[in-house]
């Protein structure tokens, strides 16, 4: 028996045997077209068509939204999500491709919308049908988020929004968007409220969705403009001036500290990037098995076999820390362990990544256009892609701002 | 085998846990440890054992000593985690006891798998206490390195860095002959025996080389399963370690985001500075990476032995580091008066500066781990 499927419940297990036999039937095995390192790189409308029908084959088979209620598109079962994830990981399936629709506007919709709106938005969030963004970040609100410009204002039933959204993922294959903008100029925090607005049937009529390119060359996150894009009274999530509060549970799941846990897939790797292992400390070794430094190989340098080491430790540490989050004698402070998730992930990929570049020596300045690159060069774009991350949801210094804060208890830093 | 999901941690586990809690909490405030380890600056000053034996017999009163021993042997055969539970305690109390000792002793003693052995362990659990003696003197973690010999069942030669010498009953001593190394188990009383303690910076133990010469001895391991039975205790000895290295560095963690909040300096306090605040959430991290890797390897010890050396060597590895980093962090951040005698802040600095290195510091751990992963390099 796995370790995970030691103590399920019978209703767990029953899903997990189901989860197992449908993966077994139903896995996509290699795609026809080119899929990126993640979700937020997608530019392809075609990798975006193929994954889209694999998240729409997984969700009609209940491994999407199992811990979501009936009504909403989900299944109505308890803590099922988690023995979904863990079994798609296991046979490394591809990822889901409305990852900020499931990640951060499912929960945010299903916690604070009204009972129609989520009834009409949250089955087609969840098969993947509609794509969804997040319209947080603007040019003067990034790491200080609420010091959000994006108005809507009240005229009779409807809202009228104007302002200007940056980094927004997806949103040129967005058709949903979850907005966090401003409704009162008198209160920084009290002053905002939460939208979902409609993106993609909009275009041209309010919304103007602008590519921006990364630094690694690749597309997949854009500019937002709105100009009196009129939005409907429903599509308000909670009371005007509770936008504050909203956000935080959008936050609070995309940190991975939610109440709901996130669907997710993955572990599949394309084949011509077979051995590269992103993200995994243990394929470095292999990786410094094949890499030359000093007239050995690099898995022979003392440093380099140290650096390894040490994360290796790291990884197994933060798997360590998710598993202690569960044992509630082990954790003194309920959010200490939550709350480190996103920081030290993010932290951990990028160092990662960056000894897997300097591992590879000269060959590190190939990149993914060239065939002797090492891996497909996809270390590189993995390094260059990690500052993505670790800048995202809450640049890393303002997470270190809020653990100091609110779980180490020191003063606030503004 | 697999782990259980909550590290083996249960309901008792808990309880004896929070007892220890209460236990240091009434008996171990900081001041008072401080004002009874600290109570002489001098640094020539001579060499003395510090510590409050009566204090120690409650905890054998407690059953502490017993947790770990099989209940074949007349103990309370509890998981490797209730001992690490303890230990970490003790190290947030920074607790000059044998408590850590008896219990590598007690693992040592538990892998013999002797008669003998079992008859010294149902002493440790009614309040015997035992250190391990098995380290040479070029300080060699390596269990078949030691500078002790037998002849006709007597010990001769030096062991050396034995912590909390001065305070056991027992000794668990490593020695050669011509068929490799047993363990034997001394009276520290015993004729021929001298015990010399080292001048050291931790002021909460004491360490001494012991010099054999002829000693009476019982056998525990016999020779060629001496090294093998420390080997098999080596992960629950790091985990004991480590687990001192976590308590500790908690305190310094507290102690420290504490002070930020009330010392003021232009005219806001000091945790409102992202220069100090951002690097003691990074202790926090490191303090909980560590305490995750010495739980899981603990847990390893009694449900995946297989795995056991791996991750209790990943555990040692954080903690060591930790263990400078916690201490490093809290002097600079208490300023002057953290660079000072009187502060408390120097007794648990120069606890985990002598943890950090026991048994491997953690570049020693890593290199050891690439050998196991990697294999040796060219």
């Amino acid at each position: 028996m796995s370790d995970a499927a030691k103590k399920d419940t019978p209703e767990q297990a029953e899903f997990r045997a189901h989860c197992q036999q449908w993966l077994t039937e139903n896995h996509p095995g290699q795609p026809n077209v080119h899929i990126p390192q993640g979700a937020l790189e997608l530019s392809d409308p075609d990798a975006l068509q193929w994954l889209k029908q694999w998240q729409k084959s997984a969700y009609d088979a209940g491994l999407i939204g199992a811990d979501y209620s009936k009504e909403t598109g989900g299944r109505g079962l308890k803590d099922c999500q988690a023995i979904a994830n863990q079994e798609m990981q296991r046979a490394k399936t591809p990822f889901f491709p409305n990852i900020i629709g499931l990640g951060m506007a499912a929960p945010t919709v299903y916690f604070h919308a009204q009972e129609s709106v989520k009834q009409e938005l949250l089955p087609k969030l969840l098969s993947g049908e509609h794509i969804w963004c997040q319209g947080f970040s603007e040019p003067g609100a990034g790491s200080d988020l609420a010091n959000q410009q994006t108005f809507a204002e009240k005229k009779g039933d409807t809202w009228v929004i104007n302002g200007h959204k940056v980094w927004t993922s997806l949103a040129h294959f967005a058709d949903w968007m979850i907005l966090l903008c401003r409704t009162s100029k008198d209160d920084k925090y009290n002053g905002l409220s939460y939208f979902v607005v409609p993106i993609q049937s909009m275009i041209g009529k309010g919304v103007t969705v602008n590519p921006l390119i990364k630094l690694t060359g690749e597309t997949g996150f854009n500019e937002v403009i709105f100009e009196d894009l009129v939005v409907e009274d429903k599509y308000r999530l909670d009371e005007v001036g509770a936008g504050w509060k909203v956000a935080m549970t959008t936050l609070a799941h995309e940190r991975g500290a939610g109440l709901l846990t996130t669907p997710s897939a993955g572990g599949m790797v394309m084949e011509k990037e077979k051995g590269a292992g992103i993200g995994n400390a243990m394929s470095l070794i292999d990786l410094a098995k094949q890499s030359y430094r000093n007239g050995k190989t690099a898995a022979d340098d003392g440093a380099i076999r140290d650096s390894i080491m040490e994360l290796m430790i790291r990884q197994e540490g933060f798997r360590q820390n998710q598993r202690r989050i569960g044992v509630k004698e082990l954790n003194d402070h309920p959010m200490r362990l939550p709350l480190q998730f996103k920081l030290v992930a993010t932290e951990m990929g990028q160092d990662i990544a960056q000894l897997a570049y300097e591992i590879e020596g000269a060959s590190s300045s190939l990149y993914v256009n060239d065939e002797n690159a090492a891996a497909g060069g996809q270390w590189q774009l993995a390094y260059m892609n990690s500052f993505g991350v670790t800048i995202a949801a809450g640049a890393n210094e303002v997470q270190r701002n809020i653990l100091g804060e609110r779980v180490l208890n020191m003063p606030k830093s503004k | 085998m697999t782990q259980p999901k909550n590290f083996g941690f249960g309901v008792d586990e808990a309880m004896l846990r929070d007892s220890a809690r209460k236990f240091f909490a009434d008996n171990c405030s900081a001041d008072k440890i401080h004002s009874q380890v600290a109570n002489n600056f001098d640094i020539y000053r001579d060499i003395e054992s510090i510590w409050d034996k009566n204090l120690w017999s409650q905890i054998c009163e407690l059953g502490w000593t017993a947790a770990c021993v099989p209940e074949e042997a007349g103990g309370i055969g509890m998981p490797v985690v209730a001992a690490v539970a303890l230990a970490e305690e003790a190290g947030k109390a920074a607790f000059p006891s044998p408590l850590l000792s008896t219990f590598n002793a007690t693992f040592a003693l538990r892998a013999c798998k002797s008669d003998a052995a079992t008859k010294v362990l149902g002493e440790i659990a009614t309040g015997t206490s035992a250190t391990l003696a098995i380290t040479n003197q070029k300080g060699s973690w390596e269990a078949q390195d030691t500078d002790v010999t037998v002849t006709d069942g007597k010990l001769s030669g030096t062991a050396w860095f034995v912590q909390d010498a001065k305070k056991v009953e027992r000794l668990v001593v490593s020695a050669s002959t011509d068929n490799g190394v047993g363990l034997y188990v001394v009276d520290p009383a015993a004729t021929g025996l001298q015990i010399i303690a080292d001048g050291i910076i931790d002021l909460t133990r004491d360490q001494a080389h012991i010099v054999f010469n002829n000693v009476e001895a019982i056998e525990v391991a016999a020779p060629g399963n001496g090294d093998k039975a420390l080997n098999e205790a080596l992960p629950a000895i790091l985990c004991i370690t480590s687990a001192d290295i976590v308590g500790s560095g908690e305190w310094l963690l507290q102690t420290t985001t504490d002070y930020a909040t009330v010392r003021v300096q232009f005219d806001r306090p000091l945790g409102f500075f992202q220069a100090v605040k951002h690097p003691l959430v990074n202790v926090m991290l490191a303090v909980d990476q560590t305490k995750s890797l010495v739980y899981n390897a603990a847990c390893a010890i009694d449900s995946e032995p297989e795995q056991a050396e791996r991750l209790a060597r990943m555990a040692k590895s954080s903690a060591s580091d930790m263990a400078v980093f916690s201490s490093s962090r809290s002097v600079q951040f208490h300023g002057g008066i953290g660079f000072t005698w009187e502060c408390f802040i120097h007794v648990f600095f120069k606890r985990q500066m002598h943890n950090h290195v026991l048994y491997g510091d953690a570049k020693y751990q890593r290199a050891k781990l690439a050998d196991m992963l990697m294999g040796k390099a060219a």
